[in-house]
């Protein structure tokens, strides 16, 4: 058992022990302890938040990697449509890249936001105790001698310490894991920016030869389907038209 | 006994699982002191669920301090290997 009984000790009892500051008056460590915790709780409060924001980040990045997805699949569509199955070929490879990159991007999220719940629901186990330790201090104030107290404070004063410890701890990693993620995500655009992955990871901002092509073409395309509305409407239209024409024409 | 899953709250464990638990431990050690991630994963997985299933669920309004607190479910296996040693990290 000695085994089992030591694992993560060290890394709960330091933290534990840096939350109460012994007192020669138990009336006083315990008011401190009690201080002390709520502050803490702040702590957490911020850590659970600084935790949404960074998913917030990531979600926002899945977003922007769908758009993508969808812009290459046009992309690909108007190519093909114009008979250019090299371009297409080129979209749909970038649009794969982007898929597979959203898979695990969508994995990750859904696996920060299980996180996120269970820290939340922590938190507020963790408010329940601190409000227990509150009532329970008065108590002990009340009923025991200063020599009882003492153990009695640091029986209810760990209780509440290895809470927060595991709270702690659990923010920390969920804190760690999207610091990885930004990271990795982070690399991935500073290698697409420096056009390290010109074929098939380039998923960028519409700054290379296929976007410029296949952004010429969409233009092209409309062009002529504008022109082509134009005829229709010379066609059959009446004596203003020519004006109107015009109009347009310099508007576009 | 008082289990913490680092991560998931507190339960008390019926004393005769604490002995299956030590066992299931033990064997863990020995997994991944042989560098047996798939044997420390699955005997990981039965030590969980062990304390998930027969352990009752402590809530806020108890202050007692645990009596083993396990690692994270998501642990790593290099994470595990420097938490899963003979002694844990200090010996009691």
């Amino acid at each position: 058992m000695a085994g089992l009984a030591g694992r993560m000790s060290t890394v709960f009892k330091s933290k534990i022990s840096r939350m109460l500051d012994k007192s020669e008056d138990p009336g006083e460590t315990l008011d401190y302890g009690y201080q002390k915790q709520v502050e803490l709780l702040q702590n957490v409060k911020k850590g659970i938040a600084d935790v949404v924001t960074s998913k917030k980040r990531l979600q926002m990045q899945s977003t922007k990697l769908e758009q993508q997805v969808v812009k290459l699949d046009t992309q690909a569509r108007q190519a093909m449509s114009q008979g250019r199955e090299d371009l297409a070929r080129a979209a749909l490879e970038r649009k794969t890249v982007a898929q597979t990159e959203l898979q695990s991007l969508d994995t990750q999220i859904n696996e920060l936001e299980s996180q996120q719940e269970q820290l939340s629901a922590n938190e507020k186990k963790l408010r329940t105790k601190i409000e227990t330790f509150r009532t329970k201090k008065e108590v002990i104030k009340a009923q025991y001698s200063a020599a009882e107290a003492q153990v009695k404070i640091s029986e209810a004063a760990n209780g509440v310490g290895e809470e927060m410890a595991d709270l702690g701890l659990a923010i920390q990693r969920a804190e760690d894991k999207t610091e990885n993620m930004r990271a990795r995500a982070g690399a991935v655009e500073e290698l697409e920016a420096a056009g390290t992955f010109d074929d098939i990871t380039q998923l960028g901002a519409g700054q290379d030869d296929i976007d410029r092509e296949l952004a010429q073409m969409g233009t092209g395309s409309q062009v002529d389907d504008e022109l082509a509305k134009m005829k229709a409407e010379l066609g059959s239209g009446g004596g203003e038209t020519p004006q109107l024409e015009q109009g347009q024409k310099e508007g576009a | 006994m008082i289990v913490r899953i680092a991560g998931e709250g507190q339960f008390r464990l019926p004393d005769e699982d604490a002995e299956r638990l030590n066992e299931l431990d033990n064997r863990a050690v020995a997994a991944v002191d042989s560098g047996d991630e798939a044997g420390f994963r699955e005997l990981w997985r039965e030590m969980l669920d062990l304390v998930k299933t027969d352990g009752q669920d402590l809530d806020g309004d108890d202050l007692a301090e645990s009596d083993v607190i396990l690692p994270p479910r998501d642990i790593s296996f290099a994470e595990a290997k420097a938490e899963f040693t003979g002694e844990g990290l200090i010996p009691d």
